[in-house]
């Protein structure tokens, strides 16, 4: 064993057409350890891991020392690098979508991946693809290996992604925001399956993530990085418990935590909104001329939701659970497929004109991407002015009212003549606001508005919904997948699977003590940005993927993949393949609810 | 506070936090969109060449003694002088008087097809994008109809009936048979802009449809409208001469830029006055109207870097 680390990086410096990207950079990387280099966006991370491989695009200038094993990278000729990627250092990208070609088998792909560093038969490079697929977890290796890249769902790509980067035992993995794109659930499987790659090959991990809790639970030394330097290095639980530097302290103070202590103030009187057995089905279309319906996507099937005028609803659920066509559904107010919607005691959809105008105002919606909901060729005051101007304010009231509204979330009243482009994520995210309190509504829907920024500009987002609720008496409908930012911010919380309310209750109540094995597995699978916890926590690792809205399920929806199936008896078994669970209130549908404390 | 339902929207009192905020509105995109514009040299001075071309225009017969279709017997292929500024062509007739006349016709036609054709194409393709279904089938079919039709033979046979309706009527048929492919263009944009959040966001706050068209859709595909529209104003010129060689369109003794220049250019060298005086003319015209096309679309894209100094 040498003493030389695996990786030495030392003043590197790279700049993108002139503007520097990285500055001074020193990281090493020991046999066989986790480095986690944790910052938020722009910060130089993924630049970082890029220019160890050499992968930088041609408008990159690299300066510095990368040395693996005491051997120079960094101006090594193409061929020669060409022979460290893959062998010694490998990589494992953030859209394994994008990472692998399309138009061949996987299994073809992790081969040739094996067969350009070895020299091994065709068949011998084959049967490794399977090998590597079995070891990730993939179920029937032999026969997913001949699927396409399409045929695999996030999870499962970046399975696969990790197989390849496997596949020829390098030293060092280089993993670029592995889980970023997936689900809670998901990402905890992709986690745990990057921990057996690194067990089965003793590789070093370099994982990049703005995740502070991804980074608590996986790795073993942290570096945090700004503006390009790191300014804090140690290990996790010297930076996590004792940081240094004040940026590292904002940034860890500024994660909403699941085990906040916060204590919800559920609101009481009249509902706002109330639905009831929500259901929406999409038709799957086939050919071009003559399109037959093949198909059906039960996306919502089976909602329930109850906002209280003052309170934060939060609905949680992961992608392809129906959050969103809920949302829609609710907006469009037109009349539902199926089930009943409640808008302030009124039914959307046998409304006359007016009287739908008159409830359009009174419900508004904040977008999750800032840059996609705002027209970027209009001007903020316009943009922010459009609700007011179709509910037929004049120009000059609605010119005053803009101005009033940005120095209300906190923007510059002057900035109404500037256009969308110019401004940050987090001030597009309070321009949207903007625009949605314009006309003082009653009930604001929330689509996931902070999971497209950085953890130190969504505290303020949050903060700010947070003065405006209380300023305002407004009831929150508040969509996220994020469960910490949800414990943050909600009064009570309703969980979907697969297009069905499955629990809801007071946040506190619900997070403690979830009663669903859906909910406890959700919520166990949330990192928490503190090393020594995670480490004590147990994962309920749920397994495979949500099955496909396209089916119509008999009795329990969740069974496939719920833990506690597995231990009931014959008798009870039979029931939740028999017997739909109703959900009913502030309840959980399950027939067999126990409490499980997972936080 | 249930009853609020007939609150009008007006009642905007001021809330939260009171911060001393001006009166004065803020400006809307029009004005935005000109202060850019008028902040942009280049497409300020191919605004005033383009005025001062029609200044010429449409004052120039009034300076010259010569009427467009005055012959002067004693001054055949006369190079330019005191009395004929500009020369005369092979019948005596004088080119300056000519050339402001078929400036005039040139520019109105050119412009008029260029905004109308334009026009058209967004209006159609945006209500076949935005709406889709069968509002989408039948406009499509009637594009494609339009685009099958030889448009030449149909405007030929259809300008002799429309003499009386003047070249008006024949500005209306160039722009009718000039507008097919952009509309197809306008179409599919259209179909990527409505699955953008900011127009789901307009309809969730209650906008009409052809408001949304008006307001969010059209703004996001004006580069290419104003990139198109410079495109046609060319082309509507020149396919107006070609119609008129064969006898449609501008007829003699009236004249226009396409017409002069077809029959200048036979003498282009030998006579040069007879062709570039006209020629000259068009290339300024689709010059300036470039340039103002190119400010024009600067303004309205906020990301452009012109205009944003």
């Amino acid at each position: 064993m040498s003493t030389t680390p695996l990786l030495e990086v030392a003043g590197l410096d790279v700049d993108f057409d002139g503007r520097p990207a990285v500055r001074e950079l020193g990281l090493t990387l020991r046999r066989g350890e986790v480095l986690g280099l944790v910052g938020e966006s722009g910060s130089g991370k993924s630049a970082t891991a890029l220019a160890v491989l050499g992968l930088l695009p041609g408008n990159a200038a690299v300066r510095g020392s990368v040395r693996l094993d005491g051997t120079e990278l960094l101006g090594l000729p193409e061929r020669e690098l060409t022979r460290i990627r893959g062998r010694r250092v490998s990589m494992v990208f953030q859209d394994p979508l994008s990472a692998f070609t399309p138009v061949y088998r996987l299994g073809d792909q992790i081969a040739e991946a094996v067969r350009a560093h070895q020299d091994v038969s065709r068949e011998r490079a084959a049967e490794r693809a399977v090998e590597l697929l079995d070891l990730v977890g993939i179920p029937e290796p032999a026969l997913r290996a001949r699927s396409f890249p399409h045929e695999f769902s996030g999870g499962m790509r970046q399975r696969a992604m990790i197989a390849m980067a496997m596949a020829n035992d390098p030293d060092l993995i280089l993993a670029d925001e592995p889980t970023t794109a997936l689900d809670v659930t998901i990402q905890a499987q992709v986690l745990d399956v990057l921990r057996t790659a690194r067990q089965a090959t003793g590789a070093a991990l370099l994982l990049v993530s703005h995740d502070l809790g991804v980074i608590a639970g996986t790795a073993d030394r942290v570096a945090v990085m700004r503006d390009g330097r790191v300014v804090e290095q140690g290990t996790v639980d010297d930076v996590f418990r004792r940081p240094r530097e004040p940026y590292t302290r904002e940034l860890l103070a500024a994660v909403p935590r699941l085990d906040a202590t916060r204590r919800p103030r559920p609101g009481s009187g009249e509902p706002v909104l109330r639905v009831r057995g929500l259901t929406r089905t999409f038709p799957v279309l086939k050919g071009t001329a003559f399109r037959r319906r093949v198909g059906t996507v039960y996306a919502v099937d089976g909602v329930d939701l109850e906002v209280r005028r003052g309170e934060t609803l939060a609905l949680v659920g992961e992608s392809g659970s129906g959050k969103s066509t809920t949302l829609f559904e609710l907006l469009e107010l037109a009349r539902p497929e199926g089930g009943s919607i409640e808008l302030f005691g009124q039914q959307p959809g046998t409304l006359g004109k007016a009287a739908a105008r008159a409830l359009r105002r009174r419900i508004q919606i904040v977008f999750q991407d800032p840059m996609a909901s705002l027209d970027p060729r209009m001007p903020v005051g316009d943009i922010v002015a459009e609700p007011l101007r179709t509910q037929g304010a004049g120009r000059a009231a609605a010119g005053r009212r803009v101005r009033e509204l940005l120095a209300q979330v906190g923007l510059d009243p002057a900035d109404a003549e500037r256009y969308p482009h110019e401004f940050s994520g987090g001030q597009r995210q309070r321009i949207g606001i903007a625009r949605a309190l314009s006309v003082e509504p009653e009930l604001l829907v929330l689509d996931e508005p902070v999971s497209a920024l950085d953890v130190s500009v969504q505290a303020g987002v949050l903060e700010l919904l947070q003065r405006l609720k209380d300023e305002l008496g407004l009831a929150y409908l508040f969509v996220s997948h994020d469960l910490s930012v949800v414990r943050n911010i909600a009064d009570r919380v309703s969980v979907m699977y697969l297009g069905r309310t499955v629990e809801a209750g007071p946040v506190d109540e619900v997070f403690a003590a979830p009663r669903h094995p859906y909910t406890q597995a959700l919520l166990s699978a949330v990192p928490l940005p503190d090393p020594e916890l995670e480490r004590k926590r147990t994962r309920i690792l749920l397994a495979g993927d949500p099955p496909s809205p396209t089916r119509r399920y008999e009795g329990c929806r969740f069974r496939g993949r719920c833990p506690l199936y597995a231990e009931l008896a014959e008798q009870e078994r039979k029931r939740c393949a028999v017997d739909v669970p109703v959900f009913e209130g502030d309840g959980v549908a399950c027939h067999f609810p126990r409490v499980r404390s997972v936080v | 506070m249930s009853t609020a339902l007939e609150t009008p929207p007006e009642g905007l009192e001021p809330q939260g936090p009171e911060k001393a905020v001006p009166d004065k509105a803020p400006a809307g995109r029009g004005t935005v969109v000109l202060r850019r514009f008028l902040r942009d040299r280049t497409a300020l001075a191919g605004a005033v060449v383009l005025l001062l071309l029609f200044l010429l225009a449409f004052a120039g017969p009034y300076v010259t003694p010569w009427s467009y279709s005055h012959i002067d017997y004693t001054a055949l292929r006369a190079a330019p002088s005191a009395d004929h500024w500009w020369g005369t062509n092979r019948i005596g007739q004088d080119v300056f008087a000519q050339t402001v006349r078929g400036l005039q016709k040139s520019l109105v036609i050119g412009l008029l097809v260029a905004v109308l054709a334009t026009g058209l194409a967004s209006l159609v393709g945006a209500c076949a994008g935005y709406f889709g279904g069968w509002t989408d089938r039948l406009l499509m079919f009637f594009v494609d109809l339009l685009l099958v039709f030889p448009s030449f033979l149909v405007i030929a046979i259809i300008s002799p009936r429309l003499r009386s309706g003047g070249w008006f009527a024949f500005v209306g048929l160039l722009a009718v048979f000039g507008w097919m492919i952009t509309a197809r263009v306008v179409r599919s944009m259209t179909l990527s802009l409505k699955e953008r959040e900011f127009v789901r966001a307009a309809r969730f706050m209650g906008v009409g449809p052809f408001r949304i068209i008006w307001r969010h859709i059209l703004p996001n595909i004006a580069s290419f409208l104003i990139i198109d529209a410079t495109i046609q104003v060319g082309g509507a010129v020149m396919s107006e001469t070609a119609l008129s060689y064969f006898g449609f369109g501008v007829q003699p003794p009236d004249v226009s830029l396409g017409t002069l220049i077809a029959s200048g250019t036979s003498a282009a060298v030998t006579y040069p006055w007879m062709f570039f005086f006209a020629a000259g003319l068009l290339v300024l015209f689709v010059l300036a109207v470039n340039l103002v096309g190119d400010g024009l679309r600067d303004a309205l894209d906020p990301t452009a870097r012109r205009g944003t100094r």
